[in-house]
């Protein structure tokens, strides 16, 4: 039985060639049977095909991956699916910043960290403050609306929303407004 | 005095008082008038096997049928072991139940492959269904949910657990008529997609009976917050999104809605977490009964463990073994009244940290008297370990270790692991489930056949050295209903033994192990009471198909075999061979 694993390439032969399994040399012990990927003969046959194979039984000592092992360790398919890797510290707590809006009676607080990206926070902040901020473009800011997305930067300045880079934008936002449109002219537009 | 000299009626009457599948199927034993009496009352019907049976004979058996409970894939389903369109479709069930008289109410499917069509089905059929489960099932899109929610008039039970859905975004909760005011359950904590959060408040808020909640993902904190104020008297929750800046107004809101929630027994989710928001639970934990942490991602060990040092009343615990060994120790401090325990892996590929060892299942076995029922994902385990835990629990029904590793011997002294099962198998009488792993030889198989009197369900992976090993399990578990090996030296002289023994089986799965094509054929042949099936999907089977299709030497890859009333399934695809 252990002799199929060195012609069989299928990851789940694991009980051969496992270092520390002491018990190697009783499983040799079983005679050959026929798989269907292994054209050599059963042991009543041919007694070379078993000198063959522990042959080749010592070449396979790597252990094999265990992530290649179907179906082990034995774990339902939607929880496999569903774990995520270990979250580092800076991960697990959140970037909130404060978020206003003009006319708005009282402000709110989001998590910037949430969001994958300026779609999904805009998304979000419009419906959270029920209002629509117009097509973002790099030359005009947000076109066709009254509201604009603005954010106060690390320097303490008043920048549009969209303009920098992701990363750099959560890294540096300290907190969001909504300005009205008129307020917003001049920021950003070059 | 003789039971037969009473009217049906009354007999039916007494009847009414066995409500457990097994005395009801004892009862209709007992002669024709019995089992006439109990075919007509009989309300609840439990099939292990779908294919096991029919429909029609369902049906014509059970015209009284109200609830019934179908099993479809073999349990090494769950593990990617066996084929998506392998077979396990509910439809012909649902259509056949539709056709006839039959006025169904309740339907719970596990492993089973449901589509759309048969939700749909299901939902025009039944004017009195009332309660849909599915568990790990698949094949069906958030269309079928809608067409549930909107069809199903007096709908009180809606639990999808761990099913994988295509979501088809949103719009199934708004499909809920305003009319509908039955919900008890809803269990939604498996579908990926948005949903309208309006809706869903609107639901709850007319729903007076609703003791079971389950969110998902996308439900945020203040949604959580809203509803909880609108269904203050629910039993058991599954939160979605958890997290929030603790300095908010909203978790303000949401400390204070928590407290009065005190009816809540059963918690689960945090799907998505942000630790420093757990102390707001805290005022709840000291009723929980059931405690499942197993899918909060971001939970480290202290966060854990301070959590559950409020749960004093826990019965069931679920959690990640970043809980580590400590974590356990103070699970065992806490957790007198503790019943059930399942440890999962955090991450099942990493070898390294070793989160969990046998030092904490040793723990819980010293400080939980009343732990009956264990699942326990670890790196390592030790003979003394488990000969300990032994002495100190004798109460198990279902016991299940698995070490990441599947080969690993005792790190401490280099030995198989069969002494360390064999003393389980020995103090544990009761036990009817186990599932074994490490390093193994034929002896553990010996102590379980001598030992575990009562197993109904055993579970082997990489274990034994020859056929004595599975010979001595089939000679002496007298209860065993089902069986599944992977990966282990059995072959056709154990399997061909005792055929007699899977009619009283209600399965057996053996796959890569040491069985030919030619002993299937000729068990399918001995015993027509069985169904033998062949899957053989391996590539490379196609060039040789020619040479060895028909070679009775060849090793099959994957055998399962069923007890059936109704001979061979017509639904089994290409690469299923039914023998």
């Amino acid at each position: 039985m252990a002799f199929e694993k060195d012609l069989n390439l299928d990851a789940t032969e694991l009980r051969l060639g496992l270092p520390g399994s002491s018990d190697e040399s009783a499983k040799n012990q079983t005679p050959a049977t026929l798989r269907s990927n292994n054209k050599r003969a059963l042991p009543e046959e041919s007694m070379s095909s078993n000198a063959t194979a522990s042959k080749n039984c010592d070449q396979e000592t790597a252990p094999l991956p265990k992530a290649q092992v179907v179906g082990w360790p034995p774990i339902r398919s939607y929880r496999k699916n569903n774990l995520q890797p270990k979250k580092s510290e800076g991960e697990i707590s959140g970037i909130y910043v404060k978020v206003s809006m003009d006319g708005a009676p009282y402000l709110r607080k989001i998590d910037l960290k949430v969001f994958k990206g300026y779609p999904e926070l805009l998304k979000a902040l419009e419906e959270m403050f029920k209002f629509k901020a117009g097509e973002y473009s790099e030359r005009e800011g947000y076109n066709g609306s009254e509201f604009v997305p603005t954010y106060e930067d690390k320097d303490g300045d008043w920048m549009l929303v969209g303009d920098v880079p992701w990363e750099m934008f959560t890294n540096s936002c300290k907190k969001l407004k909504i300005m009205k449109g008129s307020e917003a002219r001049g920021l950003g537009c070059v | 005095m003789n039971m037969n000299y009473f009217p049906d009626e009354v007999v039916e009457h007494v009847f009414d008082f066995i409500t457990s599948h097994k005395d009801r199927n004892s009862v209709s034993l007992v002669c024709k008038s019995w089992y006439k009496i109990e075919r007509y009352s009989r309300q609840r019907v439990f099939i292990g096997n779908c294919y096991s049976i029919t429909p029609q004979r369902l049906i014509a058996r059970f015209p009284g049928l109200k609830s019934l409970t179908l099993k479809g894939k073999p349990h090494f389903a769950d593990f990617n072991l066996v084929p998506h369109d392998w077979g396990g479709f509910v439809y012909p069930w649902i259509k056949a139940l539709a056709k006839s008289r039959i006025g169904l109410e309740e339907l719970r499917l596990k492993r089973m492959v449901v589509s759309d069509d048969s939700l749909e089905l299901l939902s025009k059929s039944f004017p009195n269904f009332k309660s849909l489960v599915l568990v790990s099932c698949e094949g069906f899109t958030t269309d079928g949910v809608a067409a549930i929610a909107a069809n199903c008039r007096f709908l009180r039970e809606l639990d999808l657990q761990e099913n994988e859905v295509e979501d088809h975004r949103g719009h199934w909760l708004s499909c809920f008529p305003e009319s509908c005011t039955s919900l008890v359950s809803l269990n939604f904590a498996c579908l990926k997609g948005e949903i309208n959060l309006a809706s869903l408040e609107r639901l709850v808020a007319r729903s007076p009976n609703l003791k079971s909640l389950r969110l998902n993902r996308v439900v945020p904190l203040d949604t959580l917050q809203k509803l909880l104020m609108r269904a203050p008297q629910l039993v058991d929750l599954g939160i979605g999104s958890y997290v929030d800046d603790p300095s908010s107004e909203v978790f303000s809101k949401l400390k204070a809605v928590i407290q009065l929630c005190n009816s809540i027994r059963s918690l689960s989710g945090f799907l998505e977490v942000a630790p420093c928001c757990m102390s707001a639970i805290y005022p709840i934990c000291e009723n929980l009964t059931f405690l499942n942490l197993s899918y909060a991602p971001g939970l480290q060990g202290n966060d854990l463990t301070k959590l559950v040092q409020h749960c004093r009343k826990l019965q069931r615990l679920w959690i990640l073994d970043c809980i580590g060994d400590k974590g356990l120790g103070v699970v065992a401090s806490t957790c007198k009244e503790l019943q059930e325990l399942r440890v999962f892996p955090s991450d099942p590929f990493d070898a390294e940290n070793a989160a969990v060892t046998e030092e904490g299942l040793v723990l819980i076995s010293a400080g939980c008297p009343k732990l009956n029922s264990l699942l326990y994902f670890c790196h390592q385990m030790t003979n003394a370990a488990l000969i300990t835990v032994a002495k100190n629990c004798t109460n198990f029904i279902r016991f299940r270790l698995c070490i990441l590793d599947p080969v690993k011997a005792d790190p401490v002294t280099n030995q198989p692991l069969d002494e360390g099962f064999g003393a389980i198998v020995r103090s544990n009488k009761s036990l009817k489930r186990l599932s074994l792993s490490g390093l193994l030889t034929d002896q553990v198989f010996l102590y379980i056949g001598m030992y575990a009197k009562k197993l109904e369900m055993l579970s082997i992976a990489f274990a034994g050295d020859s056929n004595k090993g599975m010979l001595y399990v089939l000679n002496g578990c007298k209860k065993l209903r089902k069986l599944e090996i992977r990966d282990c030296p059995f072959g056709d002289v154990a399997l061909l033994q005792d055929m007699g023994k899977y009619e009283t089986m209600r399965s057996l799965w053996m796959s890569s192990c040491e069985v030919t094509l030619g002993a299937c054929k000729t068990l399918a042949k001995k015993m027509p009471s069985l169904n033998v099936e062949i899957i053989n999907e391996s590539e490379k089977l196609e060039s040789e198909q020619l040479e060895f299709s028909f070679d009775d030497r060849l090793l099959v890859d994957k055998m399962y075999l069923y007890r059936t009333l109704v001979g061979d399934r017509k639904d089994a695809p290409e690469y299923v061979w039914l023998l």
